[in-house]
């Protein structure tokens, strides 16, 4: 706040309100209803519904399905943030060496930015196509029988490699952006003290980019927990049957399609707390991250 | 030798770091690229060869069909109304937030407030859920007041989250107090500040707000998908599935059409991205932090 505000009182309440009733309308009680539907069980009739404490929890601490997607998101999550990280700080930090070509480097990295998850998605299936698809031509001829959308681990794979396709633009500007902010004395004092490109970058590089990574490490997990929904969809076009799926999928599923309103409830307040435990953890990060600038 | 042979190291790093820039180039822009390739060819070729290496003569063709041609269920949607949807969503939800968000922020900023504390961590709760994590309830909140099939319904429960608010906020906090002080001495009041003053000092700010938003608003797919069950309705991102489902089951698959639609739902935010990445680069790396 200002010190120099204005004192008027009902210009700023007519400034909130707008933001504040759309914030109450579709943010604090559908949340709230979730959490209250959660320990309900809902007849799929609609014909009213009956308390069952916590229930709705611990059938899903007992379904083996659940908990094998649940597993599922865990390792998706790691790969798509290990690989998309990983490319995209290879790609920024060879983008920040090069003179020649640097902004055109850079738009050609960072364009795929703007096309929607499941259009990335659609063009996985013509990358992964069945008969003629290129990636699957080239898993074949090592001998691997990749078939999209019938074997759990091809189609695993094509979600994946669609998801980090899309994340690595943003890891990449993250990355660049932070690289540059490195003062240049500090890498000439580097040039000094170690002639070994890859020991400056380990040793000074690295070092100063971890807050942006650490970061970016909370984005990725969001990103292939919640945004990855239209990649997934896409890939298995529009058939669940045996195919990988992340949680947020299976709450979509069980609430939309399989009518379980108190189940998909139940998730939906599962995955708000693992969301919340990320932003404390992702809070607790930043702190730190002012000791090191 | 002991001159020439650092000399040759340098050369032969910044040829290792172009291979890997090109190789990561190729990597980023071969799958819409070739999609758009393939879209110059027929449905039979597609169908019976896959990806196209080199242009065919259908591509006009392909995107006129993919334009005017009515499809769907009720044959009565085509890609000129779904392109309309997709302009109205991603315009819409980026100027709605702007509008809001501005508002909500030079509230909390530039006023003595009692409750200003409790509004702000109001408002920034927001942050921690994403829409998909509340999805089914939203959904529901959005069917009992009968707002389904509505672009209400699409665009406003899209803008019930913080972020535009937090960047403001931030923005707005960087701003020299003695703006306010001098505008204050000179007799403006709160009004004539924030439109004369705030706005347009505001300007580059605004922009790489709007692109980000846009592009975010333009490529949403889960809530559309719910929200409009009505074809009319459809926006390019909610039409995929249809698009997927023609190139994959249908007894004669529109290829060509297909890839055609795909291209144009990636088109627009692909340009403003790339015409407008400074202040896109800068807005990304400053909101988000």
């Amino acid at each position: 706040m200002k010190r120099a505000g204005f004192t008027t009182i009902w210009l700023p309440v007519a400034l909130l309100l707008p933001q504040l009733m759309i914030i109450a309308i579709f943010f604090y009680w559908p949340a709230g209803w979730a959490v209250q539907s959660s320990f309900y069980l809902q007849d799929p009739f609609g014909f009213g519904s009956t308390f069952v404490g916590v229930d709705n929890y611990t059938d899903l601490a007992n379904n083996g399905e659940y908990m094998r997607i649940a597993w599922f998101t865990v390792v998706y999550s790691a790969l798509v943030t290990f690989f998309s990280l990983s490319i995209a700080l290879l790609l920024a930090v060879k983008a920040d060496n090069v003179i020649r070509g640097a902004k055109t480097y850079r738009t050609l990295l960072m364009w795929v930015y703007a096309i929607a998850p499941p259009v990335a998605g659609f063009l996985g299936i013509l990358f992964f196509d069945q008969r003629n698809g290129p990636l699957t031509i080239f898993f074949q001829t090592f001998g691997w029988d990749f078939k999209l959308g019938v074997n759990y681990n091809s189609t695993a794979t094509a979600m994946v490699m669609a998801a980090v396709w899309k994340q690595i633009p943003v890891n990449f500007i993250f990355f660049l952006s932070g690289l540059q902010s490195i003062p240049r004395a500090v890498r000439e004092a580097a040039m000094i003290d170690n002639r070994s490109a890859t020991g400056r970058f380990w040793q000074v590089t690295f070092p100063l980019l971890a807050p942006t990574a650490f970061f970016l490490l909370i984005i990725n997990i969001t990103y292939a927990l919640f945004d990855t929904f239209g990649i997934i969809d896409a890939l298995m076009k529009g058939e669940p049957g045996n195919n990988p799926m992340t949680l947020v999928y299976k709450v979509y599923l069980d609430g939309f399609r399989g009518n379980d309103l108190g189940g998909s409830s139940a998730q939906s307040v599962i995955l708000m707390v693992l969301v919340l435990l990320l932003t404390i953890f992702q809070f607790r990060l930043i702190e730190r991250r002012i000791h090191y600038t | 030798m002991t001159q020439t042979s650092p000399r040759r190291r340098i050369r032969w790093a910044t040829v290792s770091d172009h291979t890997i820039l090109i190789l990561g180039a190729i990597l980023m822009l071969a799958p819409p690229l070739l999609a758009f390739i393939s879209a110059s060819h027929d449905a039979v070729t597609i169908h019976r060869e896959g990806i196209q290496v080199g242009f065919g003569d259908q591509l006009g063709a392909n995107f006129q069909k993919a334009m005017f041609e009515k499809g769907g269920f009720t044959q009565t949607v085509d890609g000129t109304l779904m392109l309309m949807n997709s302009l109205i969503l991603g315009v819409g939800f980026a100027v709605g937030k702007i509008i809001i968000s501005m508002m909500a922020a030079y509230a909390i900023v530039y006023f003595r407030l009692r409750f200003a504390t409790l509004a702000f961590w109001m408002i920034f709760t927001t942050l921690l859920l994403p829409l998909e994590v509340r999805i089914l309830p939203s959904y529901e909140a959005i069917q009992r007041l009968g707002l389904t099939n509505t672009y209400t319904g699409l665009i406003v429960p899209l803008i019930a989250s913080a972020t535009g608010t937090f960047f403001f906020r931030q923005f707005f906090m960087s701003v020299p107090e003695e703006l306010v002080e001098a505008a204050r001495i000179d007799g403006a009041g709160p009004v004539k500040f924030f439109i004369d003053i705030l706005v347009p000092l505001s300007r580059t700010m605004i922009a790489a707000i709007f692109i980000i938003m846009f592009v975010f608003g333009w490529n949403q797919y889960l809530w559309p998908t719910l929200i409009t069950t009505d074809e009319s309705f459809f926006t390019l991102v909610r039409g995929i599935k249809q698009i997927v489902l023609s190139y994959t089951d249908a007894q004669i698959p529109e290829h060509g059409q297909a890839l055609a639609l795909a291209i144009i739902a990636m088109l627009p935010p692909v340009l403003i991205v790339i015409f407008f990445q400074n202040w896109f680069v800068k807005g990304l790396t400053e909101s988000d932090k």
